[in-house]
């Protein structure tokens, strides 16, 4: 792909693939928290036709973010689940249950990402809740939200958050609107030098992408490991 | 040319809307509103009409004005004449709905706060369109205060035609031409995402006007495999598609889940009307298009294998 010329966008079928690859980075970038995975998501209900891709939207669900995650809690990803690969260490499971007793206001986030035909770029949906599965409203994400960087990003013309239907759940959630967002990729990768000599590619497009995104939600991905082949 | 979609702008659909009856607290009940919904206009807007009529009977607290047919909560952002279309299959006339003005399901629905809610999905609407057809939405975000207005006033005021075409004109969102859409058409079909990339699915003929069949069937084509579209009746129509077609380029949406094979599409509407599928694509597009430039299809899938309990 040249990026002189590149439009920031990509196609439904780069999309799949730039999901398969974001996962294997993910696991080795982002090892503490769980995996994406990817959702499959039949275009009729009753399965009228098989020749057709399905479509389908990467998900990660149940994570907490922002501070809970950085601070002496760093080791816990996914406390709350009894069935969580943390759960052979017992070491974790009483700080898992420490954590929770004293933060039973700690915020648990689902996050997906899902492909807009009409603006040709992923979108980041998500839901807040409680422990006890008291959603957030938007006021109370904001608040949860690490300051500096959150607001930086909302007061900016390019990232707002809005509530709409989810695709394919069809239930309101909160997205973070699309229409910036071919803009801002251009810029991302025509800025990054490194990116730039090795060109725009299909594998690092997502991570890219969420390592800005994902700050509005307090989720931080340290980009300088995203030169790491 | 003016004409047919002066016609279709004005179309309207008697509502008889109940209040539900968990909020009245008076006898005897109060009788229906009856109210002429315009197509192109949100339920919503008709709340200032509706309410005059049942506020003497609401319970106390703050309005959440929400409204279901048969039980079903109905989305708001979706204009009224689309949402009749969609599930009155045998048109009611008038169509009963049912109005809340408490216990809003924000679990279910997206919130609403009045005229200001809908103007504000309408032009994110707007901007969609703008958006897939120019490549960027800075017609619509740069259009000036008055003409926002304006704009909004024309859609709300069902009847003001004139002043739409006058705002929206500015927009460059353009009308589209047989020749030039025959083009268009291949190229747009070709980048269509759900569909194998380098499937030549929907190759426009040349010398042939794109139809309005064609188009359906570049949408759908898991349900045209070698027989085309035929006028049978059926005795079980439940499940619809709904389309949104902005123009030159197509994306769509699904509503029901019934299982079967071999669904075929049983009718395609679109404003009401039921149009001949041989029409050019190109005259269904330029006059039966909604004020947010979307082209709205409503279709019905005829599913012979599913048997469904009839209602009694």
């Amino acid at each position: 792909m040249d990026i002189l010329s590149w439009d920031g966008t990509l196609s439904s079928g780069d999309f799949r693939l730039a999901a398969c690859a974001f996962m294997q980075k993910w696991k080795s970038v982002m090892s503490a928290f769980p995996p994406w995975s990817w959702v499959p998501c039949p275009k009729q209900p009753w399965g009228a036709s098989a020749s057709h891709d399905v479509e389908g939207y990467l998900s990660l669900e149940n994570i907490i973010l922002s501070c809970y995650a950085q601070e002496e809690h760093d080791e816990i990803s996914c406390p709350q689940k009894e069935e969580t690969s943390c759960s052979e260490k017992e070491e974790l499971i009483d700080i898992a249950t420490l954590v929770q007793s004293n933060c039973s206001k700690v915020p648990y986030y689902d996050l997906h990402i899902i492909y807009s035909a009409s603006y040709r770029v992923p979108v980041l949906f998500f839901r807040a809740y409680y422990s006890d599965g008291e959603p957030l409203g938007f006021n109370a994400i904001e608040k949860d939200l690490p300051a500096h960087s959150a607001k930086a990003l909302l007061d900016s013309k390019w990232t707002f958050i809005t509530q709409e239907e989810h695709p394919y759940l069809n239930r309101p959630w909160f997205k973070l609107h699309p229409c910036g967002t071919s803009e801002w990729m251009k810029l991302l990768f025509h800025v990054d030098v490194s990116v730039a000599k090795n060109g725009v590619t299909i594998e690092l497009y997502l991570l890219s992408w969420l390592s800005v995104v994902g700050q509005v939600v307090g989720l931080r991905i340290p980009l300088e490991m995203l030169n790491q082949p | 040319m003016m004409e047919a979609r002066k016609y279709v702008w004005e179309g309207a659909i008697p509502l008889q809307i109940h209040l539900h009856e968990s909020e009245v607290t008076t006898l005897p009940p109060p009788l229906p509103a009856l109210i002429l919904a315009p197509r192109i206009g949100y339920l919503p807007l008709l709340v200032p009409h509706i309410k005059p009529h049942f506020s003497s009977t609401l319970p106390p607290g703050i309005d959440t004005v929400w409204f279901d047919y048969k039980g079903l909560p109905l989305k708001w952002y979706i204009p009224t004449g689309i949402l009749f279309d969609l599930l009155c299959a045998e048109p009611e006339r008038p169509w009963n709905l049912t109005v809340h003005f408490r216990g809003y399901p924000g679990n279910i629905l997206i919130p609403c706060e009045g005229e200001d809610s809908v103007k504000w999905s309408f032009i994110n609407s707007l901007k969609e369109a703008a958006y897939i057809i120019n490549g960027n939405c800075k017609s619509v975000m740069n259009m000036s205060q008055p003409d926002q207005v304006e704009l909004w006033r024309s859609v709300i005021n069902a009847g003001n035609l004139e002043a739409y075409i006058r705002v929206s004109s500015k927009l460059k969102l353009g009308t589209v031409g047989d020749e030039y859409a025959a083009d268009l058409y291949s190229s747009s079909l070709n980048s269509r995402q759900s569909i194998g990339d380098t499937d030549s699915t929907g190759q426009v003929k040349t010398g042939k006007c794109f139809t309005l069949l064609d188009a359906v069937k570049s949408l759908l084509p898991e349900y045209f495999p070698y027989k085309s579209l035929n006028n049978e009746e059926s005795s079980r129509e439940e499940d619809k598609d709904e389309e949104k077609v902005p123009s030159e380029n197509l994306s769509e949406h699904v509503e029901s889940c019934y299982s079967s094979d071999d669904a075929e599409v049983k009718l395609v509407r679109i404003q009401g009307i039921e149009p001949k599928l041989e029409i050019p694509f190109s005259w269904v597009v330029n006059n039966l298009v909604n004020p947010e430039h979307f082209l709205h299809l409503c279709v019905c899938l005829k599913l012979p294998q599913v048997k469904i309990p009839s209602d009694t």
